[in-house]
């Protein structure tokens, strides 16, 4: 494990009781920190935990707020919610893979951007939206998105 | 003269709108024009939660007269500071229109708010959610004092009861006997979970409840706890939802320091406190037992029931599990009495639901309304369908519900019309359909959710929605074949019946609902290759040019997104292979010599 990611690491860990309970707090925190939680990572809090490695790793599997990837400096999301579908969403989709040229779920070249669909952010009233971090932009239109990627380059 | 107030909606759709540059320039207003003693900005401005009509945010209330003022630039503050607070006037201009196109003056003249009822929603959009002191005015924590000073435990859950509260997240079960259930347990320990993992796209009230009105929650759990005998509580919200955290958290901590939560509460020997959890991102975690595992740490896989939470919940121990909006009912049932409640509603749906009205209505945003209003009342409480269209249909209940049509327009919403109408309440969204969308392509999107979501641990689900999903693209698509609708058909009530949890059991529902009211648009789409609404692409009839009206300007050949469109010797010609539809050239013919009509 880089060592870095230990120093990041250890103290978040201690803020917890080891246990069960603590893990998903634990990564949620240690996402924000290191912005990915690779193998070794996850190997190093199921000990501190004392929880199986394999519990670790089926929950970073199965919960899509986590990633085994490293993300870009910002990370787009696009709703695609029900209201945000009826007015348009998968537009906004297309128009941003494009622009930066990935698939969904891909990282720009430049390490800036990360590109997702979310589950419905409850912003129904401004469809269709999206979320950069945790800010959120709404009625969109595929033509303002290279404005509003502008203002975090 | 009561205080000067000035009110800005800082609910999640509002801030996305720009209401934190309303606040900035209010400040500076404020100050540029030396009206800091008069106004002092600490105390003039508060920052609410959701106020309801969000789609005229940003939006602000100045109190103690109400004036609403809504879709607010920040330019208009100028005026605003100007006309309102030195003039002493109206800013005419900047007030909101209704329905017919009038100015509307105050907040409480909206028509999206007078057919409204609120009993959840009471604080919201009032009070400051960060600040305690707000919430203690508007006589918070005093049902909890109430309950635990002078209640018998099964007083409490005698009176929930009574007041016929049923949970607000999907199936409709009584609260008071899912307390019971777990009064009756005798353990050692016992716990509250509130369910704030609203996840059913299109549905925002329980976001908005803890982002507005934290502290009702916080109380609701208190008086759940005292009533089963738990001690400790715990909200899990939706990692989504970055505000709604921030204002609980603060909420806790506040509660925490000023003794509303922790030990010896109310000078008695209760004790009671709360620890908030952030879910990861996954749908199936709104299944209780799905919610407690991923709580314990683990995967969110639903567990077989019985036993129910209610015996052998968190951590094996007897748990309540309700939903936001349903604790938030609490506090009022226990001051004003459950018979008060029950008079509001239906006879056995009491109370109020609130409902995010979206898609294709005038207003949207969030209402609550009596439990019993109908279809028809409530689009119009919205000022019916959008740009003049005609109503089609109502999604109602998420992935988990179903689509009404208009013949049902005059149907009571309550529990029990909704689930023989083939829906379920589920969280309450509410998203209006009109005459374009194609219902066949509505049930694609949402099988896409469900099987995306399905976690993988029954067969009927992770491979019938799956399927379920490849015959519905397959008739979006064109490519359907006779037979595929009873297939589908077929395998939709087999998931239903054979699942394992409440998400694989109530996937098909947007199938089974379109299928019941909207048969014929499948069938055009399997038997005529048509889509009768004009939304599935590529059953559109690719567009010809018709060489006699023709004028051979060239402007269809240059907005063709595909380049379909070339000319030889001045004749333009519309390739069918490459033609995708979209009808822009159509659009631009200055002469219409284009039109649909070609080979598929």
């Amino acid at each position: 494990m880089e060592r870095h990611h230990l120093r990041d690491i250890l103290p978040i860990i201690e803020g917890y009781e080891k246990e069960s309970g603590s893990l998903i707090p634990v990564l949620h925190e240690v996402q924000k920190k290191i912005g990915y939680l690779p193998k070794d990572v996850q190997e190093f809090i199921a000990e501190e935990l004392g929880v199986p490695f394999s519990q670790v790793y089926s929950v970073v599997t199965f919960y899509s707020f986590f990633s085994m990837e490293p993300k870009g400096d910002h990370t787009l999301a696009v709703c695609t919610g029900t209201a945000c579908y009826v007015k348009g969403a998968d537009e906004l989709v297309e128009e941003l893979k494009e622009e930066l040229d990935v698939e969904e779920g891909g990282t720009s070249e430049d390490k800036k951007f990360t590109l997702t669909t979310s589950r419905c952010v409850g912003a129904c009233s401004k469809a269709p939206v999206m979320m950069v971090d945790d800010e959120v932009y709404g009625k969109l239109k595929p033509d303002e998105l290279t404005d509003i990627l502008k203002r975090y380059r | 003269m009561p205080r000067k107030e000035i009110l800005i909606c800082a609910g999640t759709g509002c801030l996305s709108a720009g209401a934190e540059e309303i606040e900035e320039k209010l400040m500076d207003e404020l100050w540029e024009h030396g009206l800091e003693d008069r106004y002092p900005v600490k105390k003039v401005i508060k920052k609410t939660g959701c106020m309801g009509p969000c789609n005229k945010g940003p939006m602000m209330i100045i109190q103690p007269e109400n004036t609403f003022y809504g879709d607010l630039e920040p330019s208009d503050v100028e005026t605003i500071v100007e006309e309102h607070l030195i003039n002493d006037r109206i800013a005419f201009n900047l007030l909101v229109d209704d329905y017919e196109g009038n100015k509307v003056e105050k907040f409480q003249e909206l028509e999206f708010i007078q057919g409204q009822r609120k009993v959840v929603m009471r604080n919201s959009g009032d009070i400051d959610p960060s600040s305690i002191r707000d919430y203690l005015e508007q006589d918070g924590y005093r049902a909890a004092k109430k309950a635990v000073t002078e209640m018998k435990k099964d007083e409490i859950i005698q009176e929930i009861k009574n007041s016929g509260l049923r949970g607000r997240g999907g199936a409709g079960f009584p609260t008071g006997l899912k307390w019971e259930f777990t009064a009756n347990e005798d353990a050692d320990q016992k716990y509250v979970v509130c369910n704030g993992d609203e996840g059913d796209p299109g549905a925002f009230m329980d976001r908005s409840i803890l982002e507005g009105d934290p502290h009702s929650v916080i109380e609701g759990m208190m008086i759940a706890g005292y009533a089963v005998g738990a001690d400790q509580g715990y909200v899990y919200v939706r990692a989504e939802y970055p505000l709604a955290i921030r204002n609980l958290r603060k909420a806790v901590r506040d509660a925490q320091s000023e003794g509303y939560l922790g030990e010896g509460l109310f000078g008695t020997d209760f004790d009671f406190n709360v620890e908030i959890r952030v879910g990861a991102g996954a749908f199936v975690c709104g299944e209780e037992t799905a919610l407690l595992s991923s709580i314990e740490g683990k995967q969110g896989r639903p567990k077989y029931r019985p036993p129910y939470p209610s015996t052998k919940g968190l951590w094996g121990k007897p748990t309540v599990i309700n939903n936001v909006e349903t604790l938030a009912n609490v506090t009022p049932i226990i001051q004003k009495g459950a018979e008060w409640f029950d008079n509001i509603g239906t006879e056995e749906s009491s109370g109020t639901k609130v409902f995010a009205v979206a898609g294709d209505v005038k207003e949207t945003g969030l209402v609550e309304v009596p439990m019993g209003m109908t279809i028809e009342e409530m689009v119009e409480l919205a000022g019916g369908v959008a740009d003049d269209k005609d109503f089609k249909a109502v999604q109602i209940g998420g992935p988990a519900g179903g689509t009404i049509p208009e013949k049902y327009i005059d149907l009571p919403i309550d529990y029990d019309s909704l689930e023989e109408a083939g829906t379920i309440m589920g969280s309450g969204g509410f998203i209006v359909l009109d005459e374009d969308n194609c219902m066949v392509d509505v049930a694609r999107f949402f099988l896409d959710f469900t099987q995306e979501e399905s976690c993988g641990k029954c067969p009927p689900c992770r491979l019938g929605s799956k399927r379920m999903l490849d015959l519905l693209e397959k008739m979006t698509q064109g490519e359907a074949e006779p037979g595929d609708i009873e297939k589908l058909e077929d395998l939709a009530e087999t998931v239903k019946d054979t699942s394992f949890c409440g998400l694989g059991q109530a996937a098909p529902n947007p199938v089974l609902s379109t299928l019941r009211f909207f048969r014929e648009e499948y069938e055009a789409h399997v038997y005529e290759d048509e889509c009768p609404a004009g939304q599935c692409k590529a059953l559109m009839s690719t567009f010809v040019i018709n060489t006699d009206t023709c004028v051979s300007c060239g402007k269809c050949a240059e907005v063709c997104p595909v380049d379909a469109i070339s000319s030889e010797d001045d004749v333009y010609e519309i390739d069918p292979d490459t033609c995708i539809s979209c009808g822009q050239c159509a659009e631009v013919c200055p002469v219409d010599a284009i039109s649909q009509g070609g080979e598929k």
